[in-house]
């Protein structure tokens, strides 16, 4: 045996599988990005999320300045208190990057993204679907003689309830744009 | 003041106006406009070295060894990739590098061109910024914009992609405007932050500084008020590998090299200590072992430009963002302020502490006569040198790096330079030519592994061109030594594939680049044959035969906290005390 007293076919010597001692409780972040609307700024931040090995839940991105070449990029990640603070301050240091703000934590925000949904079906499971659209204030964009495509706004989990209801009554597709979140008041 | 001129004029006009004077590069199809230009002038001397990976080694040992940016020029394709890990060394280490390279002309990006690659995203993740240049109009800011980024706030290596047709193209000139960038990352420490760090070193009875590359980085002020505040207040200091030349090792607070195989008073200090202030360093994992078990009952400050350095490993009690030369200014001026109290006695105490396990002598070997023992080699190499001001050391990367960084004494900052965060094996000789290149009259050693030196060889011609007469100073054990360390004590002396089979003979090697060669194995002709290296005027290669199965010690083995060093010869019997007992 080696002076170590390390036991055969043990791994547990490597410099890597060790982790100090932060809150392990996982917490949900959205945070809005400003960056340099130039090529390659997205590959930037998400090469960031992918090379640290953080989550990225949804994200979103569009140029919101035109004239000063702004993009908005909303991610929804989750993490430890630390690895959130870590995934903040490497934002930060990306050289096209301007501002990053944590809504989570810099108070109220509202939080809305829009999905459509393909539902098929007949007789009364479409009846169905139409009523319950009603109640989530889905809008119908298409319709056939079997399918219909809602329209729905709102938080992620309003979005995945109304999911969840659709899916028995013929649920085909759905296509879901991601978070988009302001802060509230001034 | 605007001009029309081409892009690949305004390259080296750039160039000029950024006041460089030395590009390390090779050329190739797609920057041939811009060797053009390099051609038909004399203010910038361009370095032709013999690989590109060669040519970003070579700018890093430039800019280490005079604070100034590194520039590279490359072609695309094959000349892009090769520069990829001297650019990733030169991340890891925070230098400041300025990597330009030729691109297939726009029309043809993204048709697997001849000599193509997605050069921005393959170096995307292993650059601080990359830009990607399809205008020549946009090309001169940009430049500019390049070397602002590189030198402000934490270093780092940039890189500009430029297409033929850009170079060839006529475009508006306009010269460097500071502060044109929104990118300005502040250099001032919170004073608030500050005060209540001064608070701490007033009643911390078990003080230690842990000083790493962020001091040399931030200038030569940083290095001197460093200075100031240890000799004020007698605290005891550490360096990381990259810090070392801050203080100096002839100081009197000076403890030596923490860390993996730092010293064993440096490590132990760091573990008992009671107030630990980082200044410039980043908690590596070579430097904490065993993260949850790291310097349990201390206060931890950290000083650091990049504030996702601060809390990224350990959690920090008291967090600086800021310039480390700034920051310290500030240090100084709150603690002069407010009477200059330290608790003096306790911290004669904790000298004392710190005196009883430096009698445990961890650099203690077995020595022996009938072959030169590797450490043997760096004393004498120290002793034959060390009264040189202009001596520069380069390492390789393996136990030879760490032997130099325990063996030899730094007493200024740039003097000092190895791969520490990537590892680079191959990064010494390239970076020992950037350096000579920078200091035509100093003395450059390049202390070596006959195993990394093999790896850029081939930069033998570049030293032999420009007549550098830099010292290949090889510490030959045939031997992958560090790997064939970690398979003696980790993996049951099973030795895969660490052996250097078929070396060639270097003295005949040096004579055929011709350069000199001396091959030195015995210990008794050792200082005659330094002698005769460092008086030869040109490229030495010194093949000194070592002991083979020489172990590197102290050595924190991964996975174990700092009072869990393994001792090589040293005296351990009585002197440890209970909390650092697990020792072999």
């Amino acid at each position: 045996m080696s002076p170590l007293h390390i036991q055969k076919g043990s791994t547990s010597h490597s410099a890597y599988n060790l982790r100090p001692s932060f809150s392990d409780i996982e917490e949900r972040h959205t945070l809005a990005v400003l960056v340099d609307n130039e090529a390659g700024v997205l590959a930037r931040v998400i090469g960031l999320f992918s090379g640290r090995g953080y989550n990225i839940e949804s994200l979103t991105v569009a140029e919101v300045d035109h004239t000063g070449h702004l993009s908005r990029i909303t991610i929804v990640t989750t993490g430890t208190p630390q690895v959130i603070a870590q995934i903040k301050a490497q934002l930060g240091r990306i050289v096209s990057v301007h501002d990053v703000h944590d809504l989570t934590t810099e108070g109220a925000s509202v939080e809305r993204e829009l999905a459509m949904l393909k539902v098929a079906g007949e007789g009364e499971r479409r009846v169905e679907a139409l009523r319950i659209a009603e109640i989530f204030r889905a809008n119908v964009v298409d319709s056939t003689l079997g399918s219909f495509v809602f329209e729905i706004t709102g938080a992620p989990d309003k979005i995945d309830a109304f999911a969840d209801l659709m899916r028995p009554l013929g649920l085909v597709e759905i296509a879901r744009t991601g978070v988009a979140a302001l802060l509230r008041g001034t | 003041m605007t001009r029309e001129m081409t892009g690949a004029k305004m390259v080296v006009q750039a160039l000029k106006d950024q006041g460089v004077d030395t590009v390390f590069g090779y050329p190739g199809g797609a920057v041939l406009p811009i060797y053009d230009e390099v051609f038909q002038q004399n203010d910038i001397r361009h370095i032709l070295v013999r690989h590109e990976q060669g040519a970003v080694h070579a700018a890093e040992g430039y800019a280490r060894s005079t604070g100034k940016p590194g520039v590279v020029l490359v072609t695309s394709g094959p000349g892009a990739t090769n520069a990829v890990t001297g650019i990733t060394d030169a991340l890891m280490d925070s230098i400041p590098i300025v990597v330009l390279t030729g691109q297939v002309p726009t029309f043809m990006i993204g048709s697997d061109a001849f000599q193509e690659a997605d050069t921005v995203g393959i170096t995307r993740a292993c650059t601080k910024h990359n830009w990607l240049v399809k205008d020549t109009d946009r090309l001169s800011a940009t430049i500019h914009e390049a070397f602002h980024v590189a030198v402000n706030g934490r270093p780092g290596p940039v890189l500009i992609d430029i297409p033929k047709d850009v170079q060839f193209a006529t475009g508006t000139y306009t010269p460097p405007k500071p502060s044109a960038s929104h990118y300005q990352p502040r250099v001032k420490g919170d004073l608030d932050s500050i005060t209540e760090l001064v608070e701490a070193m007033e009643t911390a009875k078990k003080p230690v500084f842990y000083t790493g590359g962020g001091v040399i980085n931030s200038g030569p002020a940083a290095s001197q008020l460093l200075r100031e505040l240890i000799e004020a207040t007698g605290f005891p200091i550490t360096s990381t590998l990259m810090g070392l030349g801050a203080y100096p090792a002839s100081g009197a607070n000076w403890l030596g090299m923490l860390g993996m195989h730092g010293l064993y008073e440096a490590n132990l200090a760091m573990h008992d200590c009671d107030l630990m202030i980082n200044i410039g360093a980043r908690f590596d994992d070579r430097i904490t072992g065993r993260s949850d078990a790291f310097s349990p009952n201390s206060i931890k400050a950290h000083v650091d430009i990049d504030p996702s350095s601060i809390n990224k490993v350990i959690k920090t009690d008291i967090p600086i963002v800021g310039d480390v030369a700034h920051v310290l200014e500030d240090i100084l001026k709150v603690w002069k302020s407010r009477g200059r109290k330290t608790d003096a006695a306790n911290v004669k105490a904790w000298h004392k502490q710190i005196d009883e396990w430096r009698k445990v002598n961890c650099l203690a070997y077995r020595p022996a006569t009938s072959s030169i023992k590797p450490q043997h080699a760096l004393e004498r190499l120290e002793a034959l040198t060390k009264d040189r001001k202009d001596r520069f050391i380069c390492t390789e990367v393996g136990q030879h790096q760490m032997w130099a960084a325990q063996y030899m004494g730094f007493d200024e900052p740039n003097h000092w330079m190895t791969s520490g965060g990537l590892g680079t094996m191959g990064y010494g000789f390239p970076s020992s030519v950037g350096v000579q290149i920078a200091h035509p009259d100093a003395l450059v050693i390049n202390v070596a592994g006959e195993a990394s030196w093999l790896m850029n060889m081939q930069e033998m011609g570049t030293a032999v061109q420009y007549r550098l007469p830099v010292k290949q100073f090889i510490l030959n054990n045939e031997r992958l030594g560090m790997v064939r360390q970690w398979q003696e004590l980790l993996h049951g002396e099973r030795y895969s594939h660490s052996w250097s089979e078929a070396l060639p003979d270097f003295v005949k090697l040096a004579e055929a680049f011709g350069a000199k060669g001396i091959l030195c194995d015995n210990p008794a002709d050792l200082d005659d044959a330094i002698a005769e290296m460092l008086a030869y005027d040109g490229p030495v290669i010194f093949d000194c035969v070592v002991e083979k199965h020489e172990n590197c010690f102290p050595m924190i083995p991964s996975g174990k906290p700092h009072n869990e060093m393994l001792l090589g010869e040293a005296e351990t019997q009585g002197v440890i005390d209970s909390k650092g007992s697990v020792l072999v």
